[in-house]
C-alpha cells in the first residue's frame, strides 16, 4: 500500500487541484485576517467556509479523482498487488495530499499575523481538525460513488447530491420536522440527527469549542446541554472520526468484488 | 499450468461465460478465438483476477488463485485497450512498474526490439496507438514471466514490429512458457498456435490443435475451419427460428 500511496500523493501534490485548494484557503484566511483585523472573529468567519466547503471540495476532488486513476488502478490491477492495498492507497495518497494544502494554506496566514492567545490558537486547532475530517470523509464517500458508478455523470451527480443533501437538505427536513413534532420531547431524535450528519457534527465540535452558543443552534443546544461541552467536544469528534472511518472500510471491502 | 474449471460468468444478469473449463499444461502458444463479444477477453481476465467468476475454480501453477494477488508475480499481461496515466514518461512509466511489482524487470532489450528509444521521454499521452501498444507489450514481456496473456497483441502494429512480436512469442515458446493469445487474424493463429481454443456462446467448442481442427470441419485452414464452425451454429439458429415461426403460424390457425 506505501508504495501506491507514494505515488498517488506524489502525482496529486504536484497536481493543480491540491495547488488549487492551497491558494484558495491561503487567499480566503489571509484576507478575512487583514480585513477584520481580529483572530477570533476571522475563525468564526471561517468557521462557516470551511463547514460547508471542505465537504463540497472533498465530494468534487473524491470523483475526479477516482475516474481520472481508472486507467492506473486497471494498470496495478494486473500487477501482483493486493486490491485492498491499491484502493487504499489510492485514496490516502489523494486524501494527505488534499489535507496537506488545506493545512498549509489555513495555517500560513495564521502564522504571519499571529494568533493573539491560547485560546484562539486551540479554537484554531479545532477548526483544522473540523476541515480535515470533512475533507476526509467527503473524499471517501465520493470515491465509493464513484467506485460504484462507472458512467461519470451519474457518478458526478450522486456525488453532488449527497453533499446537497448533507450540507443544505438536511438541515431544513431538521428543522421542520422539529416544528411539526415540537409537541414531542425531541432530544434523543435530535441527538441522533446530528450524529448521523457529519457536517452538523463537525459544525457542533467547532461551536462547542469556540464556544458561541448564539450560533449552536438547537441541535448544538442539546449536544450541550446533554453532555456538557467537553464531553460533547468528545463524542462529536468521536462520531465524526466514524465518518472517515466507516467509508473508508467499505471501500477496503467493496472493492474486492468489482469487475473491471 | 493454468486451469479453469467449470467457470460461470454474468454481467448484471447477461451470462457471458456458461461453464468453462480448460487445461493448458505444456508449454507453447494457445489461440482463445471466437465471435466479438463471445467472453474471450473476460475468460483472461478471470485469469487474471480483474473480474471474479460467479462460481468455478482457477488454478495457476497447480494453486486456486481467486481473490489472490501474488501470483501475478508470475503473469505478463497485454490489456485488449491500453490505458495508461497519461501524465507519465514513457520510461518513468516502466520504472514505476517494476518499482511496483518489486521485480527488476529488463526493458531495454524489449525496447531495442520494438524500436522505442526515441520514445523514452515522450509522455505517455503523446504516443500513437500503436506505440502505445508496443509499450504495453514491453511491459507485458519485461518481467520474464512464465505465463504471458495477450489480449489482441497484433493490433495497430506495423509489420516490422509484427516480425519482433512473433519472434518474441516464438522465443518464449522456446523456453517453455505458456502463451494465451486472443487474434482475429487467422494468418498469426496458423504461423503460430498449437492449440486452438474456440469460444462460443459462453462455452468451449473446440479444444485442440490445427490439424484435429481441419479433420473436424473438413476444411482446410484455420480461416476456412473456423468459418464453418461459425455457419453451422447460424444455421442451426436459423432452423430453429424457422421453426418458432412455423409454431407461431399454426398457433395462429388454431386461434
Ligand atoms: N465490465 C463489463 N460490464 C458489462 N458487460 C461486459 C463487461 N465486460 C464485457 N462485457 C460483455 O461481456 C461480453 C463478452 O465481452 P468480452 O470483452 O469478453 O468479449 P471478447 O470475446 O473479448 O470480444 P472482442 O473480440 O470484441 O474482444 C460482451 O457482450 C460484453 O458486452
Ligand atoms: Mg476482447
Amino acid at each position: 500500500m506505501k508504495r501506491i500511496l507514494k505515488y498517488s500523493f506524489f502525482d496529486m501534490i504536484r497536481s493543480r487541484w491540491s495547488i488549487f485548494y492551497f491558494l484558495f484557503f491561503l487567499i480566503t484566511a489571509s484576507s478575512l485576517l487583514y480585513m477584520s483585523n481580529d483572530s477570533s472573529r476571522a475563525l468564526a468567519s471561517l468557521m462557516n467556509i470551511v463547514i460547508i466547503l471542505c465537504p463540497l471540495i472533498g465530494t468534487l476532488f473524491g470523483v475526479m479523482y477516482y475516474y481520472n486513476s481508472r486507467d492506473f488502478i486497471e494498470l496495478l490491477l494486473a500487477q501482483p498487488i493486493k486490491r485492498r492495498d491499491i484502493f487504499l492507497g489510492e485514496y490516502f495518497g489523494l486524501a494527505f495530499s488534499i489535507v496537506i494544502s488545506f493545512i498549509a494554506g489555513i495555517t500560513i496566514p495564521f502564522i504571519f499575523y499571529g494568533f493573539g492567545g491560547a485560546d484562539t490558537l486551540v479554537n484554531f486547532l479545532t477548526i483544522v481538525v473540523a476541515g480535515s475530517i470533512l475533507t476526509m470523509a467527503f473524499l471517501a464517500i465520493s470515491f465509493l460513488v464513484a467506485m460504484k458508478n462507472s458512467n461519470k455523470i451519474k457518478g458526478f451527480g450522486l456525488a453532488i447530491i449527497i453533499w446537497l443533501f448533507m450540507a443544505i437538505i438536511y438541515d431544513g427536513l431538521f428543522l421542520m420536522s422539529l416544528f411539526i413534532f415540537e409537541d414531542y420531547p425531541l432530544e434523543t431524535f435530535s441527538l441522533a440527527m446530528t450524529v448521523i450528519n457529519p457536517i452538523d457534527l463537525c459544525r457542533t465540535l467547532v461551536m462547542l469549542q469556540l464556544d458561541i452558543s448564539a450560533l449552536l443552534g438547537y441541535t448544538g443546544a442539546v449536544f450541550n446541554k446533554f453532555f456538557g461541552t467537553s464531553q460533547g467536544i468528545i463524542i462529536s469528534l468521536f462520531f465524526a472520526l466514524l465518518w472517515v472511518a466507516g467509508p473508508v472500510w467499505t471501500i477496503s471491502w467493496q472493492c474486492k468484488a468489482k469487475d473491471f | 499450468m493454468i486451469e479453469l474449471k467449470n467457470i460461470y460468468k454474468a454481467y448484471k444478469k447477461v451470462p457471458v461465460l456458461k461453464g468453462v473449463s480448460l487445461k493448458m499444461e505444456k508449454g507453447g502458444v494457445y489461440a482463445v478465438l471466437g465471435p466479438n463479444g463471445s467472453g474471450k477477453t473476460t475468460l483472461m481476465k478471470c485469469i487474471l483476477g480483474m473480474v471474479l467468476p460467479d462460481r468455478g475454480e482457477v488454478f495457476v501453477g497447480g494453486e486456486s488463485v481467486i481473490k489472490k494477488h501474488s501470483y501475478r508475480e508470475n503473469i505478463g499481461y497485454l490489456p485488449q485497450i491500453a490505458r495508461f496515466p497519461d501524465n507519465l514518461k514513457v520510461e518513468e512509466l516502466f520504472k514505476m512498474i517494476s518499482d511496483l511489482r518489486g521485480q527488476k524487470g529488463n526493458s531495454e532489450d524489449l525496447i531495442q526490439r520494438f524500436g522505442l528509444e526515441k520514445y523514452l521521454s515522450y509522455k505517455l499521452s503523446s504516443l500513437s496507438g500503436g506505440t502505445r501498444q508496443k509499450v504495453n507489450l514491453v511491459i507485458c514481456f519485461m518481467f520474464d514471466a512464465q505465463y504471458i496473456l495477450l489480449d489482441e497483441p497484433t493490433s495497430g502494429l506495423d509489420p516490422v514490429a509484427m516480425i519482433a512480436l512473433r519472434k518474441l512469442i516464438e522465443e518464449k515458446k522456446q523456453e517453455g512458457k505458456i502463451i494465451i493469445l486472443t487474434t482475429h487474424i487467422m494468418d498469426v493463429v496458423e504461423k503460430m498456435a498449437d492449440e486452438i481454443i474456440f469460444l462460443m456462446e459462453g462455452k468451449i467448442y473446440f479444444q485442440g490443435d490445427q490439424e484435429k481442427l481441419d479433420e473436424l470441419t473438413g476444411s482446410e485452414g484455420v480461416e476456412a475451419s473456423i468459418a464453418q464452425l461459425l455457419l453451422k451454429e447460424e444455421k442451426g439458429k436459423n432452423d430453429s427460428s424457422q421453426k418458432n415461426g412455423f409454431r407461431f403460424k399454426l398457433n395462429k390457425v388454431a386461434l
